[in-house]
């Protein structure tokens, strides 16, 4: 109870100083819009108000941009950027309104193509620029969401669950009891800092491609198990921008559960267990539960490549212990320790072979070959398997950061990661804000050159009004409908985004259209 | 008069009243049978009782009660629990096999019929009284079944209509390997368990101890694990008809006569765990301020001892370490002011900025001074006893609050406890045995007389010290009170005061 209260922490205080707090100046409209404006007007008409501003993706000229903002929020102290820091007002204003996929996002949560409660309930917290922290917002559309966004210019924005009613409503409902979570995808947070005892080659907030190979053992642990002992089938993997990964199971089966099953998932996956005092962390009833044997059979081949040759992680000789400390049977242990004092620096692939070496070389008389087997699987495990942040999962109201969002330490974007490809995911790799923008003006200048590129684009585009345009000619018939992250190195991401989305989507349409059918059907007799 | 209780519906509403609030709207009277030892507690009683018997029945249903949660705060492990039990049981609440013929079982059955709906009606106001009850009379629920023989187990579980499928042959020999790593090594057995599937939502529990086969959102369940389905659903339906029975008390406009015995029942259930508050637990005279907790923390209990010394080493503690050991400061009277200034000095690696952005907060709320209305009014949370911090979120990697006795492996208690200055090999060997037997407050309490040996020698020589003060110590704020007082016994104005006494 009591940190479901801290947690939901009643943000009542907060939300004074919120209000207090001055509104980020509006987008200043774009200089020569009068034209253009009016033909908004005429899109208005039809169904997409989102078009609006991707109309003018490339119209504002990027290089002013370090000028144009003399009062960069003074912000919290961060890495410097190229020329910005990620958590600029400028750079998000720009983020948001020409990257971030708002309506994916929106369909996403929404599970329709038309508004409906699961959004417009649905909680949003945001971390506005002067660091102040917004719980309790909700939107009834995506353009709603997004014209506040770029009002707020938020830093940060985390999802929560979706409630009986709306959340901004909450102090309006006639007893507070009925002001309750009802849905939420259930989410896995791990983080390589919880790597730090096994790792070797980073720590803390620092990653690098070694350590990020933990992060795949995760996946396929994590994934597996959700898939094929739960069936869930809407699995969305995030990069978190900086030093994790989550996960969102979105099925909608999954999104209503109480946080009773929520726990039971969730300790389900659990096996590393015990803080810094608790010694061997591995302690497993045999035979193993079908889940560990799967587990132990898909990490065993990265224990000896990224674990062993690699991390190596009994290099030195307080880490070596331990290892020894994880194995049973005094005497073996001794034979161990008295072999490795007298060649210091053995690796630890040649530590672990020593170990079976020295067991069959009949160091021990006592020795059980059984135990030491399971002590082995327990070590094996203790240094691939999963270690999940499992409080993140266990409650129905937990806030998570959306997909999406700027990493404002790194200005790397929040991206879903294709499970398909997760050995070619490199989160080094994922693009800063920064640099999405810079891609946006070089993408500007090809065009330019060719302009034939932009009708392949044409297929991809979701506006239904691209003909007005057209009509128009002159320089706005330059500027395509081609959205802007489609000009971007974060293409692949917002597409496997979409196609996610309209997976879910797929299927809640299906479970409903059958649902009704069934329904036409039991009227009938 | 009971059937009163239960008919005092609003007249106008008795006609939109829904199905499921039947058991409220049709008072009938309604023989009932009772063909099972064990009963789901589906259909509230009907008959007359007596005001005396009303009261009766529940303060002995109560008594029983209270005895099993006072068994779970004592870590006693099952069976220990059962024989415990079977004195108590028979004596206030005794419930005999169809087997036993005895022409007592239709009143005994009565009577265990009736007290759980007269409790039910007493815990039902609060949802913290709601989800004691539910656990305690799951607990009883748990131990009967188990008590219970197998046919007449068989029976009854048969007679509640619970939905599962059995498990084909052929499904069975597919999934052979899966399913034999759950029944163990012993062969042979695998054969004759019979096993059932059912959606794995309905068997959170064993899912969440992996104690079933999942595939593809079914949960393979053995026939020898069917109990705790059957315990599961019993919870979900009392959980689910104390909510009802919320509902309709403010109906229940009786009030001069069994208002004030329900009202009696429930002040009359209270633990350990509830009865803990600051005013008992502050200690006169004593300095509690923020330069002055390390010189006090020789007087904490070894889980707080360590959140300090973990504090001290690396200037920062984690969420739940800060939480325990701000809510462990308050119990021992430190101000919110200086609890601040504590916090503030002990995370000295970090900014004023960093410090009033990401801890403040939560200290403030722990004392109640920021939150929701709930929060404030009741000035944050209570002190954890040892009860919530043996069971509730063990420690993670890198986190140091919880209880020594149980989160650390052997070799760190003992090294933990030699450097809080025990050598003492017989103490260690019996914190040794405690761990192992599972009986962690044991181990705490061993410890504390072997602190404070020679303070309890005197205090007992002078007869200073009353029962209450030798009782088991179950809060780590109880802890640091005794140790206070005992240690200050000769000083000041503490002495005079107790001596006259």
């Amino acid at each position: 109870m009591a940190d479901e209260s801290i947690q939901n922490g009643d943000s009542q205080a907060s939300n004074n100083d919120i209000t207090m707090a001055e509104p980020a100046p509006l987008p200043s409209a774009s200089n020569g819009g009068d034209v253009e404006v009016k033909e908004v007007k005429l899109e208005d008409l039809f169904a997409d108000v989102d078009s609006e501003d991707e109309e003018f993706p490339s119209s504002r000229p990027q290089e002013t941009q370090p000028s144009s903002s003399p009062t960069a929020a003074p912000g919290s102290p961060l890495e410097i950027g190229i020329s910005l820091k990620a958590s600029d007002p400028e750079i998000l204003r720009s983020f948001y309104q020409r990257l971030f996929p708002w309506r994916h996002l929106f369909q996403w949560l929404n599970h329709s193509p038309t508004p409906t409660n699961d959004f417009a309930h649905r909680e949003f917290a945001l971390t506005l620029q002067n660091d102040v922290w917004r719980r309790y917002m909700s939107y009834p559309t995506s353009d709603l969401m997004r014209k506040e966004m770029l009002n707020l210019l938020p830093s940060r924005i985390e999802i929560g669950p979706v409630y009986t009613t709306n959340p901004r409503d909450r102090k309006t409902v006639r007893n507070a009891s009925a002001f309750k979570p009802v849905a939420k995808e259930l989410c896995f947070d791990i983080d390589l800092t919880d790597y730090d005892e096994i790792r070797t080659c980073c720590d803390k907030a620092n990653i690098c491609q070694k350590c990020w190979r933990f992060m795949v053992m995760a996946v396929k642990v994590v994934d597996a198990a959700l898939r094929e002992d739960f069936g869930f089938k809407h699995i969305m993997w995030v990069y978190s921008g900086r030093r994790g990964i989550h996960a969102w199971v979105c099925d909608k089966k999954v999104r209503t559960m109480d946080d009773q099953k929520r726990r039971a998932v969730a300790n389900y996956l659990e096996v590393i267990k015990g803080g810094a005092q608790g010694g061997k962390k591995v302690n497993l009833r045999r035979p193993l539960h079908p889940h560990i044997s799967r587990s132990l059979d898909l990490l065993a081949p990265y224990f000896q490549t990224d674990v062993l040759a690699t991390q190596d992680p009994w290099l030195d000789a307080d880490r070596a212990a331990h290892l020894l400390t994880l194995l049973p049977d005094r005497p073996l242990t001794t034979a161990l320790q008295n072999k490795w004092d007298a060649s210091p620096g053995r690796s630890s692939a040649a530590k672990w072979a020593d170990i079976d070496a020295v067991a069959k070389s009949g160091a021990s008389k006592s020795l059980d070959a059984r135990q030491l087997l399971e002590a082995k699987q327990d070590v094996v495990l203790e240094y691939t398997y999963p270690r999940l942040d499992i409080e993140v999962s266990k409650k129905l109201n937990h806030l998570l950061k959306s997909p999406f969002v700027i990493h404002p330490g790194t200005g790397r974007v929040c991206v879903p990661i294709d499970p398909r490809r997760l050995e070619e995911f490199d989160p080094l790799a994922v693009p800063t804000v920064q640099e999405l923008l810079a891609e946006i003006d070089e993408w500007k200048e090809e065009a330019e050159g060719g302009g034939s590129g932009s009708e392949d684009h044409h297929t991809v585009k979701e506006e239904n009004a691209p003909e007005i345009k057209k009509e128009d000619g002159g320089p706005a018939a330059k500027r395509t409908n081609i959205q802007d992250w489609e000009k971007t190195s974060l293409r692949p991401y917002v597409e496997y985004f979409r196609s996610f989305v309209l997976t879910l989507m797929k299927d809640e349409r299906d479970a409903r259209v059958k649902r009704e059918r069934e329904e036409a059907d039991g009227m009938e007799f | 008069m009971l059937r009163q209780d239960f008919s005092r519906i609003d007249p106008k509403r008795r006609n939109v009243v829904d199905h499921r609030k039947k058991q409220f709207a049709d008072p009938a009277y309604k023989e009932t049978a009772y063909p099972h030892r064990l009963n789901f507690y589906a259909v509230p009683p009907t008959a007359d009782i007596t005001l005396e018997q009303f009261e009766q029945w529940a303060i002995d249903r109560l008594r029983v009660l209270a005895e099993l949660e006072a068994c779970s705060f004592r870590n006693k492990s099952p069976t220990e629990t059962a024989d415990h039990m079977k004195p108590l049981l028979e004596k206030y609440l005794p419930l005999g096999f169809n087997s036993s013929n005895s022409p007592k079982l239709s009143a005994e059955r009565q009577k265990d019929h009736y007290s759980h709906f007269i409790l039910r009606l007493a815990f039902a106001s609060t949802e913290d009284l709601r989800r004691r009850f539910a656990r305690v009379e799951t607990m009883l629920f748990r131990l009967r079944l188990n008590d219970d023989t197998a046919k007449e187990r068989n029976e009854f579980v048969q007679s509640l209509n619970l939905e599962w499928d059995p498990v084909s042959d052929e499904e069975r020999r597919g999934y052979a390997s899966e399913l034999a790593a759950l029944t163990g090594f012993r062969k042979g057995i695998q054969e004759e368990e019979t096993w059932f599937k059912v959606d794995w939502e309905r068997v959170p529990d064993l899912v969440e101890g992996r104690r079933v086969f999942l595939r593809a959102g079914k949960a393979y369940v053995p026939s020898r694990e069917s109990t705790s389905m059957v315990i599961a659903e019993f919870t979900k339906r009392l959980e689910r008809s104390l909510e009802l029975t919320a509902r309709a008390l403010p109906r229940l406009d009786e009030d001069d006569r069994l208002t004030p015995i329900l009202d009696h029942l429930s002040k009359n259930f209270i633990t350990p765990d509830a009865s803990y508050s600051s005013s008992t637990s502050s200690v006169p005279d004593a300095d509690i301020s923020a330069k002055n907790v390390d010189a006090l923390s020789s007087s904490f209990p070894l889980c707080m001892q360590h959140l300090h010394r973990s504090l001290r080493r690396d200037a920062h503690l984690k969420h739940f370490g800060r939480l325990q050991y701000t809510l462990f400061l308050k119990g021992i009277g430190l101000n919110l002011e200086e609890c601040l200034i504590f916090w503030r000095t002990s995370f000295h690696k970090i900014t004023d900025d960093t410090f009033n952005k990401e801890y403040r907060y939560n200290v403030r709320h722990s004392y109640g001074d920021v939150g929701g209305d709930s929060n404030r009014r009741g000035g944050g949370y209570s002190p954890f006893s040892c009860q919530k911090i043996l069971t509730e979120h063990p420690p993670g990697p890198g986190e140091a609050h919880g209880c020594p006795y149980r989160h650390f492996n052997l070799e760190n208690l003992t090294a933990l406890l030699q450097q809080v200055g025990i050598a003492d090999r017989s103490v260690l060997q019996g914190v040794k045995a405690d761990k192992e037997a599972q009986k962690f407050h044991m181990a705490c309490n061993r410890v504390f007389e072997h602190v404070h040996k020679n303070e309890i020698k005197r205090a007992k020589d002078d007869g200073i010290l009353t029962s209450a003060q030798l009782e088991t110590i179950v809060h780590p704020n109880e802890y640091f009170k005794r140790s206070y007082l005992l240690k200050n016994l000769g000083k000041g104005g503490q002495d005079v005061k107790m001596e006259e006494a």
